[in-house]
């Protein structure tokens, strides 16, 4: 019985570096996602994350067209394409009469395409699909840096703006009307989520990199109703797809990257139906309290 | 309003506006310090933009708002179709000491003083016992309440409310009517648009009517004449939304 505990749990990990880089990068990605994504999803901006994955892919792969695949060109270019969009679709929506949200779109559809575009003119198809859907199981130690770095400063980053965050998500007027702090913050926070897909994108890649943000996020909405509460449970819900999602990717051969994000997923659909606020606890006809 | 008062508020030739659009067009007056003043006016008159402006969360498009014996964040401002994400998760305990922001900041910490602050404000709207239900929870008059606490707690010289008892009823209306006495009686400035009339003439002094520009301007009881009203009316029908360029020269 231990035995057969150790040979599904403990040995993978025990035996191969690379399972050991991939569960420590996945996990840092994952802490430092639950924050990310409960305040993309309270701001109601879930596809915003969307949009920012999709719009980082130019800058990458301009760093790729320059450098081949090289860790620092191809983070740089993402972090520069990143915020590139966040500020300019900001920018827009200020000056015109669109929407951000229009205005992102129209960007990130822009920029995706150009992304798209860079890598097949230069590159290989396995390189396409390495932009597209990352490397998880080939982490080196440059890249683990890279995320455990981006993790530290991403829980340093919400410990300064936490307050103004939120003063700024429940009420801008109000915070406009004590402190000018309303849009450093919104920059700020976009910066923060533009680094989270940046690291994420290495090990999962661009079109994967929001699900270690937004599903264990919206999970945790569905147990419980405290702020701090809820980027606990979108931390622990995000480590538990990390860690199942890569055993499940050794012992059945599928792959590393939406196998983690497939049992995210899953803890979603349990969250949905057996949540404190998921669809079954409504459904059940309780009586009502007195008062 | 009486020539001796000193002002706290005093504005010169404003105008303030969207689009360049005058929604106040070159007001000049103020508010007595101390003093109890509500603003009056049609729909459209201007009587949000101007508090807007005074708050600081519009710029003039011309002439300028002085405050005397006092700065910009001394100001509470309870917006009129206040942004508020109710469906955001935090308690009312936490909504309210929003107001200590200018003690403490981005980064202070809430000390047992603040607590205990926050602890009176909620009780003198009213809210005991409500600290950890979530601002959705709240009804409409709830949550009217719990944005008066918030300004209990900002402890601020100068109060803007804007209609703050629509949609609220009676008995949370002469509730916080009584707030607005108290504040009163302790000093503070407090500037209020209204529609009601009776609630004017039971908590202001002074009433300052408006149609984007100044109609009347004095004790209450002689600005809500019929025929300064009816020439407020008058003023926004004639409202021209393919205007010219204003060249009217500064008063």
């Amino acid at each position: 019985m231990l035995d057969l505990f150790h040979a599904a749990l403990i040995q993978p990990f025990a035996e191969f570096e690379f399972m050991r880089r991939a569960l420590v990068g996945a996990v840092a990605l994952a802490i430092a996602a639950a924050p990310v994504g409960v305040f993309l999803m309270l701001r109601r901006m879930s596809l915003t994350g969307d949009a920012m994955s999709h719009a980082i892919l130019p800058g990458a792969a301009i760093g790729y067209l320059a450098a081949g695949l090289s860790l620092p060109a191809m983070t740089i270019g993402g972090l520069v394409a990143g915020v590139a969009v966040a500020v300019g679709a900001g920018a827009v929506a200020r000056a015109s009469v669109l929407g951000e949200d229009v205005a992102l779109a129209a960007f990130y559809l822009v920029s995706l395409a150009l992304g798209v575009t860079i890598v097949s003119m230069k590159g290989s198809n396995v390189d396409l699909l390495h932009v597209l859907f990352g490397t998880v199981l080939a982490l080196d130690d440059q890249a683990l840096f890279l995320i455990a770095g981006i993790a530290t400063a991403t829980l340093l980053g919400f410990a300064v703006i936490f307050r103004p965050l939120v003063a700024e998500s429940v009420d801008p007027v109000f915070l406009a009307s004590v402190a000018r702090a309303g849009a450093p913050v919104h920059l700020v926070f976009m910066g923060l989520v533009v680094m989270n897909l940046v690291g994420a994108f290495h090990a999962l890649g661009t079109l994967m990199a929001v699900g270690l943000m937004m599903l264990p996020a919206a999970s945790a909405r569905l147990w419980v109703d405290d702020l701090s509460a809820m980027i606990g449970v979108a931390a622990g819900s995000g480590m538990l797809a990390a860690i199942v999602g890569l055993l499940a990717s050794y012992h059945f051969g599928l792959p590393a990257g939406p196998a983690i994000i497939l049992t995210a997923g899953l803890v979603y659909v349990l969250s949905l139906v057996f949540g404190r606020r998921g669809l079954l606890v409504a459904r059940l006809t309780r009586p009502h309290l007195e008062a | 309003m009486n020539a001796q008062d000193p002002l706290a508020i005093e504005f010169t030739d404003l105008t303030l506006g969207y689009d360049r659009h005058p929604a106040v067009h070159h007001l000049t007056g103020g508010f007595a310090r101390g003093v109890t003043t509500v603003v009056l006016g049609p729909n459209g008159a201007g009587k949000s933009t101007l508090l807007k402006g005074i708050g600081g969360l519009l710029s003039p498009l011309g002439g300028k708002i002085r405050l005397h014996g006092f700065e910009a964040r001394d100001i509470a401002h309870l917006p009129q179709l206040a942004e508020i994400d109710r469906s955001f998760p935090i308690s009312v305990f936490d909504f309210v000491a929003l107001g200590l922001w200018r003690r403490i900041g981005a980064f202070g910490g809430i000390g047992a003083e603040e607590r205990r602050r926050v602890g009176a404000a909620l009780a003198a709207v009213g809210l005991d016992g409500f600290e950890r239900r979530a601002i959705g929870t709240l009804s409409g008059g709830q949550m009217q309440r719990a944005m008066f606490a918030r300004l209990v707690v900002q402890d601020a010289t100068v109060i803007l409310l804007d209609e703050p008892f629509n949609a609220v009823d009676r008995r949370t209306t002469e509730d916080l009517i009584d707030l607005v006495h108290h504040w009163h009686d302790e000093g503070r400035t407090v500037v209020m648009v209204l529609h009601d009339h009776d609630i004017a003439l039971r908590l202001a002094r002074d009433a300052l009517l408006i149609a984007r520009e100044t109609v009347a301007f004095g004790p209450v009881g002689e600005v809500i004449g019929e025929e300064n009203l009816a020439r407020a009316r008058r003023m926004i029908e004639s409202f021209d939304d393919h205007a010219h360029i204003c060249h009217r020269p500064a008063a």
